[in-house]
């Protein structure tokens, strides 16, 4: 076999056999730009926009989650814990690490509420910049009350005070 | 904590492909693409030593095209939505290890020593075994879950397939290592299938306990220390490791483990702390046995000062060790290589001798196919890699992450000890390249792997079914005021 032929074959081969790793690479190339991340949660924040406070406590709730608490454990008379005090779910406890925590009939929330007269994405309670805790009503169809007034603004949660939410009563607790 | 609250919520996003269509064409057609490569250069390889192209040229590329097709039949069927990538990739590589098996077989010096020579029918052999179990495994694990339940036994399991080899009578010590065992006229090397029953043990004790090894620790200067009771495992795995290394003399295997678990414990925990545990207990175990173990130490001298080996290995040594050439040649055909290589046929790798078709078959792509050729070859056990991560990213069970990493981190541990090795980057391991060695027991597990990484890919990409309709699509009662 001549020497131009084997020349031509080895680089030939060559060639093929990196067209094989780029055909290879552009399969995979919708895994660079074909997918689709959900951030859960903000999808509730549309129609919502009419509140400029709103629109602005947006983002912080999920930053925090990755530091925990920071803000939280500086504070004297920081809540440590939520607690159901009414309703079917009484004596649920969960901690407060910074997180945001939903609550409603759908699955995906942090409580789920086994409540004829919640809304399944009904209300959620998120620490504000400084750490402090504040409940936000997420449009539900009965509201959210915070001591006896219905919610109409993010509020903040002082400690012990009860949110009744359909037949449920949390509170937060040191 | 109640059953009704969920607390994973700091996870706010999720990832997944859009639409996810099946591409199971995609990959029939990359699949006929990856067999026509080994096709080309096995024509090649005949033209260039025979100068004609080899009779078996057809029956060769039937029978790869053959199983090939059987696999993405079974594929189709069996997991439909399985990542398109994986398998045209092992079977490129299969066809490539084919080639090269069977390109050295040719070579009257490595036939006269009894190292080729009708090797590459027995890798055809193995090859189809492979794919069968391949098979096996998509029909009879219908869904990787269920392994899950098999937890604890996958460790007694794993430590038995491990301690085989030491079994008197069963056990065979090739050339120091004793890593092989002999039933009838075969012999098997039973760490590659440790390595997949392993990665399912450590995936499902560590999805049970990551939480205790994740959150209860003490800071100190910036690293999580584990708790004593939490290092226990850790310590286990570590001990099993370098007992492997001490009666197994097999460097290679005893890092692979403790790599794997390395890994699986950081993805499970997300706590650097423990690769610098790692790292330093997986360095003074490996000085520690080396300092008397004197395999080990051969293996490091060869490593450290390859020409006084080959030269010992020439004069010949009156030190009662035996003197390897094989670093140095190995490093000799790389060079010789260069960046284009020599061509399929025309480089003399079985100047490597024992074990040219095995450990050093790297050696002979890098010498033939130069560093072009080996990039591609490096970038594709890298695609295996990342597919196999990618798989692990899509599946939505922790044990199936976990198992999904575990197993291709074994992988691409193996490939950087066996490729680090025969470069001379590490001190050479007894371990093969993954599809392309010549070995029954290392394609048949491979090829099992394989399938396994199919099945939790066909679990993850499969459209996730329309959520249960209660009760969040239950109207909500409005408070009427009385």
């Amino acid at each position: 076999m001549s020497e131009l032929t084997l020349t031509v074959m080895r680089l030939g081969f060559l060639a093929v056999l990196w067209l094989f790793v780029i055909v290879a690479v552009q399969v995979i190339r919708s895994d660079l730009f074909g997918t689709r991340v959900t951030q859960r949660g903000s999808r509730r924040e549309e129609g919502r926009r009419q509140q400029p406070a709103a629109r602005q406590q947006a983002a912080p709730p999920q930053q925090r989650g990755q530091q925990p608490a920071a803000g939280g454990r500086q504070r004297r008379n920081a809540p440590s814990k939520l607690v159901v005090s009414e309703g079917t779910l009484t004596g649920t406890t969960v901690a407060l690490q910074g997180q945001t925590i939903t609550l409603g009939r759908a699955h995906d929330s942090t409580i789920v509420l086994d409540d004829d007269y919640a809304s399944s994405r009904h209300a959620r309670i998120y620490p504000d910049r400084d750490g402090q805790w504040i409940v936000e009503d997420l449009g539900s169809t009965n509201g959210t009350y915070l001591d006896r007034s219905r919610l109409t603004t993010p509020t903040p949660i002082p400690l012990g005070a009860p949110i009744r939410i359909g037949k449920t009563v949390i509170e937060l607790r040191k | 904590m109640s059953s009704t609250t969920n607390t994973s919520t700091n996870h706010t996003s999720t990832i997944g492909s859009i639409g996810t269509p099946s591409r199971r064409n995609t990959e029939l057609a990359l699949l006929v693409f990856a067999v026509l490569i080994p096709v080309f250069a096995y024509a090649n390889v005949g033209l260039a030593i025979n100068d004609k192209v080899p009779a078996g040229l057809l029956s060769y590329g039937l029978g790869l095209g053959l199983l090939a097709g059987v696999a993405h039949l079974a594929v189709r069927k069996f997991a439909p939505y399985a990542d398109p990538l994986l398998l045209p990739l092992a079977t490129l590589l299969n066809g490539l290890g084919l080639v090269t098996i069977w390109r050295l077989d040719q070579s009257k010096l490595l036939q006269s020593i009894h190292v080729a020579g009708g090797k590459a029918t027995n890798q055809l052999l193995y090859t189809a075994m492979g794919i069968a179990l391949f098979i096996v495994v998509l029909i009879f694990l219908k869904d990787h879950r269920a392994l899950q339940r098999y937890t604890y036994i996958s460790m007694v399991g794993a430590v038995l397939l491990l301690l085989l080899p030491l079994v008197p009578g069963l056990g065979a010590n090739v050339y120091g290592a004793k890593i092989w065992i002999h039933v009838g006229s075969f012999t098997i090397q039973p760490g590659e299938f440790a390595k997949i029953v392993l990665a399912v043990f450590f995936a499902g004790y560590l999805m049970v306990k990551r939480d205790a090894l994740a959150l209860a620790s003490r800071r100190v200067m910036g690293l999580y220390l584990p708790r004593g009771r939490d290092l226990g495992p850790i310590i286990v795995v570590w001990m099993i490791s370098i007992l492997i290394l001490v009666f197994e003399t097999d460097l290679g295997t005893s890092l692979l483990f403790f790599g794997m678990f390395i890994i699986m414990l950081y993805v499970a925990t997300e706590r650097t702390s423990w690769i610098v545990f790692g790292l330093l207990m997986s360095a003074a175990g490996a000085v520690g046995v080396a300092s008397f173990e004197p395999h080990i130490q051969t293996r490091v001298q060869a490593w450290l000062n390859p020409m006084r080996e080959y030269t010992l290995s020439r004069t010949g040594s009156n030190d009662g060790i035996l003197h390897s050439e094989q670093a140095m040649q190995a490093l000799w055909a790389f060079g010789s290589g260069g960046t284009l290589g020599t061509g399929w046929g025309q480089g003399h790798s079985e100047l490597i001798r024992f074990a040219a078709n095995s450990d050093f078959i790297l050696a002979t792509f890098g010498e033939e196919l130069g560093l072009a050729g080996l990039m591609a070859i490096l970038l594709i056990y890298g695609l295996i890699v990342e597919r196999g991560l990618r798989t692990s990213l899509a599946a939505r069970d922790p044990f199936g992450k976990l198992l999904a990493v575990g197993l291709s981190g074994a992988f691409a541990l193996q490939v950087f000890v066996v490729a680090g090795g025969v470069m001379g980057l590490i001190p050479l391991t007894g371990m093969t390249m993954p599809f392309l060695a010549y070995g029954g027991s290392s394609v048949i597990a491979n090829w099992a792997l394989i399938g396994v990484l199919i099945r939790i890919s066909d679990t993850a990409r499969r459209p996730a079914p329309a959520p249960a309709a209660n009760p969040d699509a239950e109207m909500t009662q409005v408070v009427r005021p009385s």
